[in-house]
């Protein structure tokens, strides 16, 4: 099998869809000429013309605005935003008018555009550009929400994206872009809306998505050492979230920890461990564990931007003592 | 107090070719049929909105509700100037804009009453209603966000090749927010075929144009880009349409946004609860006596004899029925099933 980057599938994905639907046109900063900033649509614009791959000016309520309004009428746009710490920005178009378009016309609408943005720690880019909001869009009622820690999901999932009639928030990691991995993308992928259980043990299960998935497999290899079986299950979608999946294997092993990127407080990982310890609290031998981002601003130090959210250490060293 | 554009008269029968052509001031003649037709459907929405202020102080209807009267003319005359396809995007005030694209009396009133019946079955209320028919793109309540929304119809219209255009309004207070300057200059650099129409009614809620913007000639907000733009005489709806027809022209042609400011004036407070202390009565009674965009047209009906008193009356009967249809179904039609809680949010 061939070996893809993470970036390169989703080129590859982007290519695809936009070579079977020509509702489709990619919107934003630096998405065209220059190859979008992290590289994820370069030379596209050579396949599909500047017409489908549009440089914006640095305007991004409008970019928003304008792809939520073409989608309006049955366009397909793929609207990116460079850094996800560029919400607040947009968060009107998104919140108020993408999630809402449906609802508050009654049903005759719906909005089936993409936005395409890239989040979390790893390149020492700040506190400004480090951040994983994706908090804030499960917030929000009316929005999709995917989020893919591998390279097969990074073209699957946004070419499923680029199907659905609804407005998706595809949040790329930007220290997985150059993540490289052997794939045959004609494999068949797994429905919408399903995770995967990427491992499985009897000891604990591990619930996570996007980089975090990496580093629970690898905290799960450091526990086999010491005769402790995790369960890791990738969520790859917050919006529609795998709920039974979840269920199913907690109600199995009856151990549970929630690990996510995001920072702790009233974050994913909160309302993934209150949602456990309601449904499943009869099969629960210990209370859910969080391991979650400080609540702190991240720093460009990398001593410090790594101390800041979990790792694969810090994984292996709470499930410790979740079995102790 | 009149606006600072009154209508000049102008012989031209039709309208300009495209804004080269078209003198600031200039009117278009109305035949029989044009007048009649504007004074119907500016009636038509008067009449709404007096039945839709007083079903809200009756209870029935609740939260919000933005009255149009005074400012009729506007869109009215607009829509005289499209062709099927044009679409229309507006803000919170968009009754008036509904029934002139041809949406039911019956479906807005049932709308705001907030029953199943309703256009958006009880959902939307008075900011946001939606008709794919008549190419309304709502209705949207967060002030200045619908500029954004409609540069994306101008764009996807440029990006299917047809020759539509999209109309977006706004008022004189949505014209400070950020994201209209951002939707300028990206439909400037792209030629994209969007009419931008600032409703300047004088008052952003209870602040007035000159409390609040540092330059009050809108039609030059987007002059440093190169969008070109029009005071109107929002009053006049042929000067309305003049201007309307002169700018869908430049934007069929492909030539990029135009901006026309229309000069027009609120009569009513800017929601139901707002008993408008801002403003003098007697400012308010000189636009109602001097420039009413409904007496206007009426006193030209009658000086042509192209009406009778008699004819104009059977005109508002005919109207005041419909409202009176759309009042009884909006307080009869049931309220919305709660089983509705969770539909139409995500497919």
């Amino acid at each position: 099998m061939p070996a893809m980057t993470y970036r390169d599938a989703l080129r590859q994905a982007l290519d695809d869809a936009m070579t079977e639907d020509k509702t489709i046109v990619v919107i934003g900063e630096e998405v065209g000429r220059y190859g979008g900033a992290y590289g994820v649509t370069k030379d596209l614009i050579k396949v599909h013309g500047p017409e489908r791959l549009i440089d914006t000016p640095i305007s991004e309520p409008a970019i928003i605005g304008t792809a939520v309004g073409a989608a309006m009428t049955g366009l397909r746009p793929v609207a990116e935003l460079m850094y996800i710490d560029f919400l607040g920005m947009t968060m009107d178009q998104l919140a108020n008018q993408a999630a809402k378009i449906r609802y508050m016309f009654g049903g005759q609408i719906g909005v089936p555009m993409v936005l395409r943005t890239q989040g979390g720690t790893g390149r020492s880019a700040g506190a400004q550009h480090s951040q994983s909001l994706e908090a804030w869009i499960m917030h929000t009622p009316g929005l999709r929400l995917a989020m893919p820690a591998t390279v097969a999901d990074a073209y699957h999932l946004l070419r499923q994206s680029l199907t659905k009639p609804d407005p998706v928030v595809f949040i790329e990691h930007k220290a997985l872009y150059t993540r490289k991995e052997e794939v045959d993308l004609s494999d068949d992928p797994l429905p919408w809306g399903k995770a995967a259980v990427r491992r499985q043990g009897d000891d604990l299960v591990i619930v996570t998505y996007s980089r975090q998935v990496i580093y629970a497999l690898e905290a799960a290899e450091a526990l086999a050492k010491k005769g402790i079986e995790a369960t890791v299950i990738d969520l790859r979608t917050l919006n529609p979230l795998d709920f039974e999946t979840i269920r199913t294997h907690v109600e199995r092993v009856g151990k549970a920890m929630v690990v996510s990127e995001g920072v702790m407080t009233s974050g994913v990982a909160a309302e993934l461990c209150a949602r456990i310890s309601e449904e499943c609290f009869d099969f629960l031998e210990q209370p859910v564990i969080r391991v979650a981002g400080e609540d702190i601003p991240i720093s460009v130090s990398q001593e410090l931007e790594a101390g800041s959210v979990p790792s694969a250490r810090i994984i292996a060293e709470v499930a410790e003592r979740l079995m102790a | 107090m009149a606006p600072r554009n009154t209508a000049s008269v102008s012989s031209r029968k039709t309208g300009s070719k495209g804004i080269e052509d078209f003198a600031p001031g200039a009117i278009v003649e109305f035949d029989r049929d044009d007048e009649l037709k504007a004074y119907r459907e500016m009636l038509l929405i008067r009449r709404f909105e007096e039945k839709a202020g007083q079903l809200y102080g009756m209870g029935f209807i609740g939260g919000f509700c933005h009255l149009y009267i005074g400012q009729e003319a506007v869109v009215v005359g607009m829509q005289l100037a499209l062709k099927e396809g044009d679409q229309v995007i507006t803000g919170y005030r968009d009754h008036g804009h509904m029934l002139a694209c041809g949406m039911s009396a019956r479906g807005v009133m049932a709308e705001l009453t907030g029953r199943r019946g309703g256009l958006s079955k009880g959902k939307g209320g008075s900011m946001h209603m939606f008709s794919k028919e008549k190419h309304f793109y709502g209705g949207h309540g967060i002030v200045g966000a619908q500029v954004s929304l409609g540069t994306g119809l101008a764009f996807a219209n440029r990006y299917r090749g047809n020759d539509n255009v999209s109309l977006a309004y706004f008022g004189d207070g949505a014209a400070n927010q950020g994201q209209v300057y951002e939707s300028f200059n990206m439909a400037a650099l792209w030629k994209l075929p969007v009419i931008y129409i600032i409703e300047n009614n004088r008052y952003a809620m209870g602040t007035s144009v000159a409390r609040a913007s540092a330059g009050v000639d809108f039609s030059k907000r987007g002059s440093a880009i190169g969008i070109p733009g029009f005071q109107v005489d929002g009053m006049d709806v042929r000067a309305v349409k003049a201007a309307g027809e002169a700018a869908v022209a430049h934007c069929r042609e492909g030539k990029g946004p135009i901006i026309l400011e229309m000069q027009t004036y609120r009569y009513r407070g800017h929601s139901m609860s707002d008993p408008a202390k801002y403003r003098s009565k007697d400012e308010v009674q000189k636009m109602r006596s001097e420039h009413d965009p409904i007496e206007q047209v009426k006193a030209r009906l009658l000086e042509k004899g192209w009406a009778s008193e008699d004819e104009l009356k059977a005109i508002d009967k005919d109207v005041r029925d419909i409202v009176a249809d759309s009042a009884d179904f909006a307080q009869a039609d049931p309220e919305p099933d709660v089983s509705e809680l969770y539909t139409d949010i995500l497919l």
